[in-house]
């Protein structure tokens, strides 16, 4: 589904990815871990085509295409959804205008029937319900006032109502008091545990796969892909620490 | 007979206007004053959308009488110089309300001016006033605030902000307060910036392409400008006036 060859990219100056190779294929969650500054969040807004990072060399195929042509409304219109570790405030707009808004615009993009504003808040009251957020809350402004692990649960209802094919989780996990995080795991589970879905992973913590078992587990060190394994791996990384398990 | 000249750049009222515009508008011109008095426990609510492809200059002289409630919401998107003008008086217990937008590029000037008089005690006013430009376009607020001696308790406020949306283009916010009462309140405030570009990415990552959340990020960020007018129709007549110039932009 996902396919990364040999990418390197940087910020500025700074080359940070150094030749990444990743397949995730369908039906399969794949963790990314690594230390503080390998570069989890780079891989993560390469993907998401965030500006002012710059793909130097390597190639990415999403789902029989060339991500890394596709403007970044374009990938999510292909199916690729970037959960942010800082959600984006967005004063003034609502979370149900925005959110209705941008999935009617997929939509389109796909050549599907916007859907109307009634089937909206149901499908929203669904997805909310799904994270335990409260109705009320997705008719406030996009993340204004929220706090930090509300943040992250908007998140996951904004990924539930826009059903994508492909998630990137950057630290979604990051934040979260325990009862947040089996929330916010099993929404993870609900959303995107089906067929013809996919899941990368970004995290620090064995705590999120607990709940979110992984398929695959990869540590990102030095800009690429150091070591791929099960999810005994992130275990191991838990007990051991980095050094002592890339040594 | 007339015997009026243009005015200066050295007149504070004057001092961000087109000159050249103003040269060919004529002086005359800018010796007309509408004016509109509001009896005593009267309320007036004028909406208005200016600018065209000529320069105009809007001039009103508004008297609130006690407890009188005047409020003035402006879409200010001229393709050629265009100013709206207020000056208003206000008597015990009277409210003025004003929300005014800005918008537009073609390095054309636009510009809101008021001189708001707290005459007597108690009254209040509230102004918010957001300026949208590009292309080489200039936005003005130059908002005057007169409290009179014995006008104790006056509750005056003035909220301006500008979004730039490219390099070259500019924002002037200059608040004048006058006040001789000691118990009054008197807020302002004024910022001027880009737009969120991390909003703007985190829109796009939904699906928006980049004008559509442009529009959505600059729509939230006029909208202040009239949140107090209840009639949503008027809203959306503003709004839309204002998005529209901002449909060509090509930005």
């Amino acid at each position: 589904m996902l396919t990364i060859t040999d990418l390197h990219a940087r910020v500025g100056d700074t080359p940070i990815l150094k030749g990444l190779s990743l397949h995730v294929p369908a039906g399969e969650v794949h963790a990314i871990m690594g230390p503080n500054g390998a570069g989890k969040s780079t891989l993560a807004n390469v993907l998401g085509g965030k500006p002012g990072y710059e793909v130097t060399a390597g190639s990415v195929t999403f789902r029989g295409q060339d991500l890394l042509a596709l403007e970044p409304h374009e990938r999510a219109a292909a199916g690729l959804f970037l959960g942010f570790q800082y959600p984006v405030e967005i004063p003034g707009v609502s979370n149900v205008q925005f959110l209705r808004e941008a999935l009617n615009a997929q939509r389109k993009a796909r050549g599907q029937e916007p859907l109307s504003g009634g089937d909206f808040l149901k499908l929203a009251k669904d997805k909310a319900a799904l994270l335990k957020m409260d109705m009320d809350m997705l008719k406030r402004q996009v993340n204004v006032g929220f706090s930090g692990g509300e943040k992250k649960r908007a998140e996951m209802v904004q990924m539930g109502i826009l059903d994508p094919a492909f998630a990137v989780l950057d630290e979604t996990d990051s934040g979260l008091d325990i009862d947040a995080l089996r929330i916010v795991g099993a929404g993870i589970n609900a959303i995107m545990r089906a067929p013809g879905k996919a899941v990368l992973l970004i995290t620090h913590y064995q705590r999120l796969l607990d709940v979110v078992k992984p398929d695959k587990v990869s540590i990102l060190a030095g800009g690429r892909i150091v070591e791929t394994g099960g999810p005994e791996l992130a275990l191991r990384l838990e007990a051991e620490g980095y050094d002592a398990v890339m040594a | 007979m007339t015997t009026a000249t243009l005015p200066t750049r050295r007149d504070e009222a004057w001092r961000y206007a087109d000159m050249d515009a103003l040269a060919r508008l004529g002086a005359a011109a800018l010796d007309t004053w509408q004016t509109l008095d509001v009896a005593a426990g009267e309320s007036v609510t004028r909406c208005l959308v200016v600018g065209a492809d000529a320069p105009e200059v809007h001039r009103m002289r508004v008297t609130l009488g006690e407890g009188a409630k005047a409020a003035f919401f402006v879409t200010n998107r001229g393709a050629d110089y265009t100013r709206f003008e207020l000056e208003v008086r206000l008597a015990r217990g009277a409210h003025f309300e004003f929300g005014g937008v800005t918008i537009g590029g073609s390095g054309v000037t636009r510009e809101f001016v008021t001189q708001v008089v707290h005459a007597e005690p108690e009254a209040t006013s509230n102004q918010t006033v957001r300026a949208v430009h590009w292309a080489g376009a200039t936005g003005n607020f130059l908002g005057e605030i007169k409290v009179a001696r014995h006008a104790q308790k006056t509750d005056a406020a003035q909220d301006f902000k500008g979004l730039l949306l490219e390099a070259g283009a500019s924002a002037n916010a200059v608040p004048q307060l006058e006040i001789f009462a000691d118990d009054v309140k008197c807020a302002h405030g004024a910022t001027v910036g880009a737009l969120d570009e991390g909003a703007r990415f985190y829109m796009m990552a939904r699906g928006l392409d980049s004008a559509t959340a442009q529009r959505l990020l600059v729509q939230a960020f006029i909208g202040d400008a009239f949140v107090a007018l209840e009639d949503e129709a008027e809203r959306g007549t503003l709004l839309d006036a204002a998005l529209a110039a901002l449909e060509g932009a090509g930005l």
